[in-house]
């Protein structure tokens, strides 16, 4: 019996809808049997919560007398974009503060850098701002300093490019040297294997093929509330898949954003990812409605049956070489330990599978107690792939 | 009765240069694990030991060592988790070489077990959140 989002909205508005997450929604399909798990629940809720380096926000200051056109800024010495109007900035998420040392003292901490802005930002923290410009008859300021918070400036947004990648490589090093990667330091000749992504809980495991989740689908967003704005930078969804439509290599990518006012450092914390840079991980959760057996069927997938590729990053991934090791389950993934070429590697995630989890349940209780309502999306994400079977690998 | 403890031993400058633990081998049967050995810009000596023996050369062993000017703390002091920070990643996991970092498999939620931290230091860095901290 297919449902649309108006009657389960309607459901939402009594208190009366059913909200399992993605991990229970696995276990009542598994009892009751897929149709009847399809009638009786109307949202099923993801998450995911990671470190996301095409993160940022942007944000309008205000003027100060005399007005401004800002040329340069810094945000506690983070450089900011500015070549947009007068005083709205970008700051993004792997953007260091000016003072860092980077890797040249390698590997190099990367302690603060535009995540950690964003996060001091919605912790209520006050921030230091540097700007100047060449001044012009219109906006004669040259110079700026003060503090800015969340209250004193006019609006900010988190604008995230592309977030919640559905699915990412497993990374392993088979060189005879550590390495420090964005995906988090790799022991040398397969000390260990290093995944990213919250598996059957991830958004975008569970609507595989872009069913629910489309332009404007109301989200959980760093604890507050966001939207998705489209299709993320590098959205990929030629991949080849798994029978339930999930793709075994990394492939769709999400355009994400929303207010910061509301947001909180729990679920935007920032990253510094030794002798890499600095991050941003992001909390996200999405509602994706039980429309029909399809929508439920594939949002029960389990870790077992998620494909990940195993990739070296000591040669192949910098070089660009496509070159995959071998695939592997996120259920062997999470066990903690998997096999590669006839060697126990021991595993590690970059991804927060218990926060992930709790971000599914925060939402489940957003809607359940009625504030949180499901969005018609305005249109559906590109997908190149199809849901036959014959045409999945 | 053996036991077995985790020391952090400071030296002064004047004793870097001596050979005061194999003395707790020779006069006292005290077995030793060095687990980190460093020498400070200032020429002060830290060593970190994991020390096994009977408990009264044990403590003649702790005693011969506080004569020689060295201070004693124990180990566990010395590494801590911040844990508002911690995000339950498991990026440490990778590094730990002891297990003192270890997920429980049903939570998903990332342990210290201060016991088996041998404090190498070398999830300081790599935790993302910087939850783990050291702490001389």
């Amino acid at each position: 019996m297919a449902k649309t989002i108006a009657e389960i909205n309607e459901k939402i508005k009594k208190g009366e809808a059913v909200v399992v997450t993605a991990e229970e929604i696995i276990d009542l399909v598994d009892q009751k049997g897929l149709e009847e798990a399809a009638r009786e629940v109307d949202v099923i809720t993801t998450g995911t919560f990671g470190p996301m380096c095409s993160s940022g926000a942007f944000i309008n200051l205000g003027h100060p007398q005399p007005r401004i056109k800002i040329s340069r800024a810094w945000l506690n010495d983070v450089p900011v974009f500015s070549g947009i109007a007068a005083v709205d900035i970008y700051i993004g998420a792997t953007e260091m503060a000016e003072y860092d040392p980077l890797n040249e003292v390698y590997p190099g901490g990367f302690n603060y850098g535009g995540g950690h802005v964003i996060e001091d930002l919605v912790a209520g923290k006050k921030v230091y701002l540097r700007a100047d410009s060449y001044g012009t008859d219109c906006y004669p300021g040259r110079q700026w300093e003060t503090e800015i918070s969340l209250d004193s400036v006019k609006e900010a947004w988190l604008y995230n490019p592309r977030n919640a990648y559905q699915n990412y490589n497993v990374a392993v090093n088979l060189s005879d040297r550590v390495l420090y990667t964005y995906m988090g330091v790799l022991r040398p000749q397969l000390g260990n294997a290093n995944y990213c992504s919250a598996g059957q809980l991830s958004p975008l495991f569970n609507d595989p093929l872009f069913k629910t989740i489309g332009m404007g689908t109301r989200i959980f967003l760093g604890g507050g509330i966001g939207y998705v704005v489209g299709h993320g930078t590098q959205h990929n969804t030629g991949t080849a898949r798994t029978q339930t439509g999930a793709p075994i290599r990394p492939s769709g990518t999400l355009d994400l954003s929303g207010e910061l006012r509301g947001m909180s450092p729990r679920w935007l914390t920032g990253y510094s990812m030794v002798g890499y840079g600095a991050s941003l991980a992001v909390g996200i959760g999405i509602p994706i409605p039980a429309l029909n057996e399809e929508v439920v069927k594939a949002a029960a997938v389990r870790d077992e049956d998620l494909i990940a590729p195993i990739v070296d990053y000591s040669l192949d991934y910098p070089q660009g070489t496509g070159k995959v090791l071998g695939e592997v389950d996120y259920a062997q993934l999470k066990s903690g330990r998997i096999e590669i070429d006839g060697k126990e590697v021991m595993t590690a995630a970059l991804s927060s599978y218990s926060r992930a989890r709790e971000i599914a349940g925060v939402l489940k209780d957003w809607i359940r107690s009625g504030d949180f309502t499901l969005t018609q999306p305005v249109d559906l994400l590109p997908c190149e792939a199809r849901c036959d079977s014959e045409e999945v690998s | 009765m053996m036991v077995r403890h985790k020391i952090v031993l400071h030296f002064p400058h004047e004793q870097v240069g001596k050979p005061v633990v194999s003395k707790l081998v020779r006069d006292f049967d005290i077995d030793f694990n060095i687990l980190k050995a460093s020498i400070t810009p200032r020429e002060e000596g830290i060593l970190v030991l994991e020390v096994t023996g009977e408990q009264k050369n044990y403590l003649k062993g702790l005693e011969y060592l506080e004569s020689c000017g060295i201070k004693i703390q124990p180990l566990s002091q010395d590494i801590k988790r911040d844990e508002a920070k911690c995000t339950h990643c498991g990026a440490c996991i990778a590094v730990c070489p002891t297990e003192a970092l270890t997920i429980d498999r049903a939570t998903m939620e990332v342990s210290f077990d201060d016991d088996e931290c041998a404090a190498c230091e070398l999830c300081i860095k790599v935790c993302p959140p910087r939850a783990m901290e050291v702490h001389y």
